[in-house]
């Protein structure tokens, strides 16, 4: 005890000198400019500038708006000579991006009161290299007028967005182009299985009007009424309401609830005031800026919905999201690319062609609800079969061959564009024979 | 002005000695010199930079060696060979829609005694300027499925015309968003041609139609083929307004999708881009050989154009009643986004439920600098733009230099170059040069003038194409006979007769700089030194800030409408002076 004890000492000591230090660093260090690349708005960044700035006097945010796609490259491409401490934004995949190439930094936020897990998913990085600050579930979002003048009924669940009612009136974003739209796709993939979870999607497939670009050209869309009905993450559509739009927004059973992150860059000119932000973010005053009407994010904090107006949505009481699913971050990494080029390939560019076939099945539909028909109801059950149909399995979209295209890994097997041909042709087969068996069983039901 | 490379390049001639210009095949030293100095700057500020980025599709993925592979993928794929088709077609016929919405416009300003012909010029110009999303989001209100004129018409006829889908909806509002660029051309032309020409036609027998398509409409062919070819370059290679109508069997957009998905490294879509820049020369050059062994230049300038007529009031009634309806047409967008930038709520409805200014209050409080950075990017890329253009035009006309034409080929290859490629290219290139400061050079302002003056080149190299083709290489070599040396004669002679082509290639630049933002979204590095569309996008992208970024479209627009307007106004005089 006695000649530990010293050393005991010491070390303690040496602890404490370096906390000070690091105490000291912290306060000293949290001012200058903190340089933010985000995809976020000026309605979201604004009131966290305003508060930040606020909370530390002497230090500016400087908010660089690019979207995710500029972002990205901009970080990748500045890495000789970094010049910024952040990267802010929802989708997941950017920032598993930016962490494969090396370009993040790992950060243990100081707050407390916040677990592991919102719904499926982890709130932070399992290494420590993201985040999670805020939670967004995807759902329906629908323009009431649009509704009305279409006397269309309010959808609440995916299988609702497959009726023939809604064909023509949907819109979404392609999984590729938007991470959390992927992240839906993903969920109801591995929450359904392989099969059944594509017959879901190839079901409200069949009635979209669009697949945009850009995931702000869904809720843009159905706010002008554009379209009526949009798949959309929950704060398009509360921040719409909170702009006076007249919009609604469903959760549905089956939803994913999916944190929106922030990250430190590799070598950021100010780390110090890059914590400085996360901890602010994360603090009991940054994650109460997620609540004002024009942000309106589910907050990571549990004990923070005390001071959420009425109705406001919390995944941490099991209102929403899918409590029961565990979400297999590996299996979703492994096919993530794959995914995504086989919703590009069997609906995107298919997608007259789907819309043609899902028309015909749901015209039989209609027709067999008024007077019913055995023969006719087998067919029609072919034909879905035939639209539900993929190229792949799961165990093929997940092995070496597939998803090693996809990966710009060499290898033995076939490129991406050779894949892609295949799958678009396989899909517009299917579709066309689809649409033959439909016909076939309208002529049986007479 | 005269500071510039380019400037002091054409200055140098002057130390050469005046040897007879025509067949000559070696080079002056001064015009050499230009040669070496444009060609360093397409090198350094286009070339380079779009190759670093683009050399992906020729590399095999597992040894990083050459290989043509991606290309044979490309020629299998049938969603690639049906977008490239859908592309042909869809640019094809945008020509031919834009050029009857341009040629009445064109024809009836520069041919009549016409009220109001610089307004007509400059309201003709503001297509162009569609501030990006902005513009999209008006045009779906006015004419979308659910847009105004639908659902007026659904509710009185009962029927629904889809103006904004499909291909045809593409050539629609490609058609409505490009025809400036013919009508620009064609009035510069129009103006140049000599009027002894139609007088002279006209005495021996030819009137009304007949005059216009055997004599007229020929000699103004270097305009109508400069911005034809523009139409359809720019139509082949834009993927804004497919996108916006989600038609994506294109291939402009085939190629963005592809090289926009966050880590993709995909070799397809900058294959599609050598595609895309390879098809832009390919165009080009079919277009000069439209114009090959035909002279149109004309020696007499001093008539300002066509001879202006009186219409009768019958006459007069008709034409002012066919502009009216092309310009309604034309600028209903303009109208669109007008309402939306002082609506409070549009959804669903004819008109918005109600009207307020508080989306431009915000506007000049929050962005004021986007103004004034707009103005300073876009004039000075402008003001590039026309003196390479002139240089170019100048090198590939007037000398018989190996490789001029070749300038011109790679400044034309710009438009085919996606913005994002080239904003990638440019900090892969730049963002490692420090500059004194210890800043990057890629964080420097002037880079963004640098990419909008690369990206909008080709408008302005076409327009100073068109007009030197239209001078008679005769007044030169008399104004050298009578003792002129080379410096002189480029601005006594050349500079004033192309006066009109430079202000259309200007007026070109500067006015679709001022909305571009893919390679800006790239470079912006502060919002202090960031444009207007960059504020644009930013506002865009909640639905608080649609109003708000409708108001600041529509202040971009009446900025580049009044900078357009004083520059025609400047071209005008500049003409008054030279027939004094």
């Amino acid at each position: 005890m006695r000649i530990t004890q010293p050393v005991l000492g010491r070390r303690a000591l040496g602890a404490l000198a370096a906390a000070s230090v690091a105490g000291a660093a912290r306060a000293q260090g949290v001012s200058g400019k903190v340089t933010v690349v985000t995809s976020f708005s000026n309605d979201v960044t604004g009131p966290f500038k305003r508060a930040f700035e606020a909370a530390h006097p002497g230090t500016t945010l400087d908010i660089q708006n690019r979207n995710t796609t500029a972002g990205v490259r901009f970080v990748q491409e500045t890495r000789s000579n970094n010049a910024v401490d952040l990267f802010w934004a929802s989708a997941p995949d950017a920032f598993e991006v930016l962490k494969r190439a090396g370009l993040l930094e790992v950060y243990k936020p100081q707050a407390e009161g916040i677990p592991e897990r919102i719904g499926p998913y982890s709130i932070n990085d399992p290494e420590g290299y993201v985040t999670g600050f805020a939670a967004s579930g995807y759902g329906i979002m629908w323009n009431e007028r649009y509704m009305r003048a279409n006397r269309l009924p309010e959808p609440k669940e995916w299988s609702d967005l497959a009726k023939p009612a809604y064909h023509d009136h949907v819109i979404i974003t392609a999984p590729s182009r938007s991470g959390t739209t992927h992240l839906t796709i993903e969920t109801i993939l591995q929450g359904e299985g392989w099969e059944k979870g594509w017959g879901t999607i190839k079901g409200f497939s069949g009635n979209l009007r669009q697949i945009t670009e850009r995931s702000f050209g869904v809720p843009d869309a159905v706010n002008s009424g554009q379209v009526g009905i949009g798949i959309v993450i929950d704060f398009f559509a509360f921040s719409a309401q909170g702009a006076g739009f007249p919009v609604k927004f469903a959760y549905p059973s089956v939803t994913t609830v999916v944190p929106a992150n922030i990250a430190i860059v590799k070598n950021a000119p100010n780390t110090a005031g890059a914590r400085a932000f996360i901890d602010f973010l994360l603090s009991q005053k940054g994650q109460e800026i997620l609540l004002e009407p024009t942000i309106r994010r589910l907050p990571v904090n549990p004990s923070v919905y005390a001071k959420a107006p009425q109705g406001y949505p919390n995944p941490f009481t099991g209102s929403i999201g899918l409590p029961s699913l565990v979400f297999d971050v590996g299996v979703s990494e492994k096919r993530y690319r794959v995914v995504d080029a086989l919703y590009d390939q069997t609906v995107g560019t298919n997608l007259e062609g789907l819309k043609r076939a899902a028309k015909a099945i749901g015209d039989v539909e209609t027709r067999l609800a008024r007077r019913d028909n055995a023969q006719a109801r087998a067919l029609l059950e072919e034909a879905r079969a035939l639209i539900s149909a993929m190229p792949v399995t799961a165990e093929e979209a997940a092995s070496d061959e597939v998803a090693g295209a996809f990966s710009g890994r060499s290898g033995p097997g076939p490129r991406q564009a050779e894949l892609e041909q295949r799958w678009a042709g396989f899909a517009r087969e299917k579709y066309t024979a689809a649409a033959a068996k439909a016909a076939e069983a309208a002529k049986a039901a007479g | 002005m005269a500071t510039t490379p380019a400037i002091e390049a054409i200055e140098a001639t002057v130390a050469a000695p005046p040897a007879p210009r025509a067949r000559r095949w070696a080079a002056r030293p001064g015009e050499a010199l230009a040669f070496g100095l444009v060609a360093l700057f397409l090198l350094a500020f286009l070339v380079v930079p779009v190759l670093t980025v683009i050399t992906v599709a020729f590399q095999d993925r597992a040894t990083g060696g050459f290989t043509l592979a991606h290309f044979g993928d490309f020629l299998s794929n049938d969603l690639f060979m049906r977008s490239f088709f859908n592309s042909l077609y869809v640019s094809l016929m945008s020509v031919a829609v834009a050029s009857l919405i341009a040629l009445p416009l064109a024809y009836f300003t520069t041919r009549f005694e016409f009220r109001g012909a610089i307004l007509v010029q400059t309201l003709g110009v503001l297509p162009l300027i569609m501030p990006p999303f902005a513009g999209a989001v008006a045009m779906g209100l006015l004419f979308g499925r659910t847009g105004s004129v639908n659902l007026l018409l659904d509710e009185y006829l009962g029927i629904n015309i889809p103006f904004m889908e499909g291909l045809n909806g593409v050539i629609f509002v490609q058609s409505i968003h490009y025809f400036p660029f013919i009508l620009l051309n064609l009035t510069a032309s129009l103006k140049n041609i000599d009027r002894a020409m139609e007088e002279s036609a006209q005495n021996l027998g030819a009137h009304g139609f007949r005059l216009f398509r055997r004599i007229v409409l020929p000699l103004a062919m270097p305009g109508y083929i400069a911005g034809a070819s523009l139409v359809f370059i720019k139509v082949f290679d834009d993927l804004a307004t497919p996108l916006l109508l989600n038609v994506r069997e294109m291939l402009a957009p085939q190629a963005y999708l592809r090289i926009t998905s966050v880590g993709l490294e995909d070799p397809i879509g900058y294959v599609i881009s050598v595609v895309l820049i390879l098809f832009s020369v390919l165009s080009l050059w079919i277009s000069s050989l439209a114009l090959r062994g035909k002279d149109y230049a004309t020696v007499q300038r001093g008539g300002g154009g066509l001879v202006k007529r009186r219409m009768s009031r019958g006459q007069a009634i008709a034409a002012y009643a066919l502009i009216a309806a092309i310009l309604l047409l034309v600028l209903a967008p303009h109208f669109g986004l007008f309402l939306l930038s002082i609506a409070t709520i549009w959804s669903y409805s004819p008109l918005p439920d109600g009207y307020t200014l508080a989306h431009y209050t915000r506007v000049f409080a929050e962005s004021s600098q986007y103004i004034t950075n707009t103005l300073i990017y876009a004039g000075l890329a402008g003001l590039i733009d026309v003196i390479i253009g002139t240089t170019i035009a100048y090198l590939v006309l007037r000398t018989r230099m190996v490789g001029a034409r070749w300038l011109d080929y790679v400044a034309m290859s710009a438009l085919a170059v996606p913005g994002l490629v080239l904003g990638i290219g440019y900090l892969r290139t730049f963002f490692g040069i420090t500059l004194p400061d210890g800043s990057s050079l890629a964080a420097f302002w002037g880079i963004i003038v640098l990419a909008l003056a690369i990206r909008r080149l080709p408008y302005a190299l076409r327009a100073c194409m068109a007009a030197m083709q239209q001078i008679s290489a005769s007044l030169e070599e008399a104004a050298e006979n009578l003792g002129a040396r080379r410096l002189r004669v480029v601005r006594r002679i050349v500079l004033p007769l192309m006066a009109g082509g430079l202000a259309a290639g200007f007026v070109t630049s500067f006015a679709t700089a001022a909305v571009e933002l893919s390679a800006t979204l790239m470079l912006v590095q502060s919002s202090d030194d960031a444009p207007l569309a960059y504020g644009l996008y930013v506002f865009m992208q909640s639905p608080a800030g649609r109003g708000a970024g409708a108001a600041l479209g529509i202040i971009a627009v009446v900025i580049v409408g009044l900078s357009t307007w004083l520059s025609h106004l400047v071209a005008e005089h500049g003409g008054g002076r030279k027939s004094a």
